[in-house]
């Protein structure tokens, strides 16, 4: 199922700085698959189309029974940075960050997230990993997905 | 342009050999979508071909607004009907011109019959034939669809389109179904996928499109996106979806009712939008692209015959057409058993609207005594009887015996056999769709390229010329329809969904083409317009159509709409000036 992170953030945030926020999916149940999102999310590129998309959707055994929205969920101890062989991906404040000049698209990122939240960019062949940017949020009609909070509140 | 808009797929079933084109000529000329494949459809499709043979070609296209702007949502698909004998087109939402623009291509065209039952997949631009032996056959065209789910990689941006045992068995108006619930519907694309031994086409995509001028179409998608989200145009579709039609139409006695003997239900329909909404709405669904989710899908809870406290539920889409088709042209009361039948025609892989009207006919031919007992084995079809009804629809699909097989072929072939021509509710070989609003309705069902209603709307300037207190003379009908026809062909060829319509005015297309880096002036999308219109007229010609000869179903002709009732001698008025207008000979930029 979709992903709504519930436990504390491991470090609590200085008061006074902004609270930095995550992309969260608040409710797969709304999600009437029109992949919005996932398009939103391309165009921060420039570009139209899907390749380059952090964001996707599923349906569970047929469009009947649901959907699941497939994002990186930000997690605090992130296994897919440590899954790299060469450091091509760092811990960030939220999330994580892909150096792209390190990456030699060995795809063990992809296997180390269980939620399949490494995009995969097949014309460059490194990984797409969602920044929590909330363009996407911003373009779903039905407030399936949600920029929200992290640790400090 | 995008470069990989205007590559076309060819696929040869009867070698098991692709290849692709580069057609940059044939997309400058016609856009995309429409107008891309009626080009196609001259050029593939030879003169009186069988449209069950193997000439037959399966057009399908893209434009170059899919999927980059909201409602920018549909495929077209051309071909030779089997139905009419004449020009097919459908549409379709779903994730169809997503997934082909995103494999890399504007159009597919497919041709050839295969020796043994093949599915097509076309996964990162490449194509496979795939042995479908094992899936030919089964009863239940959703068990095809979920078996291709499982076994094909792509899910999340491919679309699974595929026939039921109604396209393989070439019933005329089998339709081809995609993502489960999502049709080309009309005009029998099935039939054609079953006469080339074709049980699915899988195809997925996640490709980019380049974007010429981005800062420029972000803030133009901004724009669009929050019209099509605010305005109240679109709430309609939102709420209820299509099925809001029921109740107004009801109201002002245009809602056709048992074979179009009647027009209202003296209270409003147990099956209308808003009760359907009430007691069984159970979620929405939306095709790729689109903000407005207008695809209800209704829980049906239906009790074990036997077992206590045993249930099974079923998720079916209801629209307006089906509704009408399946619940008031067949007199029905109960929303569950209209759903019953709405999931029937699923199963078995029909179009909704044709097979209402076919049981129509049949119900009142039974009536009347032109068909017995004899020749429905049994079934004694009447008004609202739901297991009649899903009887026959097993028996139509299956094509056994003499009568079920003729039903197969629709109410022209029927009434032409067994009598009855003067209530059997075709237009030119296609069944009647859910609006008896006035000559407007009549005359876009007689003179639109699909004999469907969404060709021109008359229906809605029917409504409008209602509230106004209007009564356009015959030529003026005939004009406006022509108009919006021809606008309709720029929106197919962009391809954006009709219901955007009103979104989509004649500067927005043009603006959303510039950012695209294709820049056309008003004028020139007008006179596009109406050249693909004539050149669609031009393609029914030669295969045979006339205008003139077409019959107007009596039953029509007969009960009042609210606009009165329609003399047949003003639709054969507007009809002749509409001749005129196809033909070109009005001095309208755009020649056939
Ligand atoms: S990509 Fe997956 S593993 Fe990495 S931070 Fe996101 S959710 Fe965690
Ligand atoms: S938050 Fe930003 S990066 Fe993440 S999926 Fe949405 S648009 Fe893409
Ligand atoms: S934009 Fe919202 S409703 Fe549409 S697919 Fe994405 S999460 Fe689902």
């Amino acid at each position: 199922m979709a992903v709504l992170w519930a436990g504390p953030w491991p470090h609590a945030w200085p008061r006074g700085w902004a609270v930095p926020k995550r992309l969260a999916v608040v409710d797969p149940g709304r999600c009437v698959d029109c992949l919005l999102c996932a398009l939103a999310c391309s165009r921060r590129f420039g570009e139209g189309g899907l390749a380059r998309s952090a964001i996707a959707v599923r349906s569970v055994g047929g469009v009947e029974h649901g959907f699941v929205v497939i994002v990186c969920r930000a997690c605090p101890d992130p296994p897919c940075a440590a899954s790299c062989p060469v450091g091509a991906i760092t811990k960030a404040t939220v999330g994580v960050r892909v150096h792209p000049e390190r990456c030699i698209g060995c795809r063990t990122c992809v296997l180390s997230c269980p939620f399949g939240a490494v995009h995969w960019d097949e014309d460059n062949n490194k990984p797409v990993i969602c920044v929590h940017c909330g363009l996407c949020a911003s373009f779903c009609p039905h407030g399936v997905i949600a920029l929200e909070e992290v640790g400090g509140g | 342009m995008d470069k990989a808009l205007t590559r076309v797929l060819r696929i040869d079933l009867t070698k098991k050999r692709t290849w692709v084109e580069e057609r940059p000529n044939l997309f400058e000329k016609g856009l995309g979508g429409a107008g891309v494949a009626i080009e196609l459809l001259y050029e593939l499709c030879p003169k009186d071909a069988d449209p069950l043979g193997p000439e037959n070609p399966i057009i399908l296209a893209v434009g170059p607004l899919n999927p980059l702007f909201p409602l920018a949502s549909k495929a077209v698909a051309m071909f030779k009907s089997p139905h009419t004998g004449n020009l097919g087109e459908s549409h379709c939402g779903g994730r169809v011109a997503l997934a082909l623009r995103l494999a890399g291509f504007g159009a597919l065209a497919i041709q050839g019959k295969s020796d043994v039952p093949v599915y097509l997949t076309v996964h990162r631009g490449r194509v496979q034939f795939r042995d479908a032996r094992a899936l030919w056959g089964l009863s239940s065209s959703l068990t095809a669809g979920r078996v291709l789910r499982e076994i094909e990689p792509g899910s999340g941006a491919r679309t699974i389109l595929r026939i039921g045992r109604a396209g393989e068995r070439l019933v005329t108006y089998a339709n081809v179904i995609a993502e489960t619930y999502r049709h080309f519907g009309r005009l029998g694309l099935g039939a054609v996928f079953g006469s080339k031994n074709l049980k699915a086409l899988v195809i997925s995509g996640t490709g980019t499109i380049p974007i010429p001028d981005p800062p420029r179409y972000q803030k133009l998608y901004r724009e669009l996106w929050e019209r099509a989200t605010r305005s109240d145009h679109m709430r309609k579709y939102h709420d209820l979806g299509t099925a809001q039609n029921i109740r107004p139409l009801n109201q002002i006695g245009a809602l056709p009712v048992r074979n179009l003997s009647a027009t209202r239900y003296n209270e409003e329909p147990a099956f209308s939008g808003e009760r359907l909404a009430e007691g069984f709405l159970g979620r929405r669904l939306a095709c790729s692209a689109c903000p407005v989710a207008c695809i209800h899908l209704a829980i049906l809870r239906e009790p074990h015959p036997v077992e206590p406290y045993f249930y099974k539920t079923t998720f079916v889409s209801y629209d307006h057409e089906p509704l009408y088709a399946l619940g008031s042209m067949l007199g029905m009361e109960s929303p569950e058993g209209v759903l019953k039948l709405i999931d029937s025609a699923e199963v078995w892989g029909l179009d909704a609207i044709t097979t209402g009207v076919v049981l129509a006919w049949a119900t009142e031919a039974f009536a009347r005594g032109l068909i017995t007992e004899q020749d429905t084995v049994g079934v004694k079809p009447s008004w609202g009887d739901t297991q009649a009804y899903l009887e026959m629809i097993r028996r139509i699909a299956d094509r056994k015996g003499e009568l079920y097989w003729t039903l197969g072929q629709g109410v022209r072939a029927a009434s032409e056999k067994y009598g009855g021509q003067e209530f059997a509710l075709h237009f030119g070989g296609n069944e009647m769709p859910g609006y008896h609003t006035g000559p407007g309705a009549l005359l876009t069902y007689l003179s639109g390229s699909r004999h469907s209603h969404l060709d021109s709307a008359g229906y809605a300037l029917d409504q409008d010329c209602l509230r106004a207190g209007q009564n356009p003379p015959p030529e003026e009908l005939a004009c406006r329809l022509f108009a919006e026809e021809a606008r309709r062909q720029v929106l197919s060829s962009a391809v954006i969904c009709f219901f955007g319509r009103n979104l989509y005015d004649w500067e927005t297309i043009q603006t959303a083409l510039g950012v695209l880096g294709i820049e056309k002036s008003k004028e020139e999308l007008m006179a596009l317009g109406a050249a693909i219109l004539r050149q669609k007229y031009a393609f029914k010609v030669r295969e045979g159509f006339s205008l003139e000869k077409l019959t107007v179903p009596m039953r029509a002709v007969e009960t009042p709409t609210p606009l009165g009732v329609i003399s047949e001698d003003y639709l054969r008025k507007a009809l002749a000036e509409m001749e005129q207008l196809l033909r070109g000979d009005d001095g309208l930029a755009g020649d056939a």
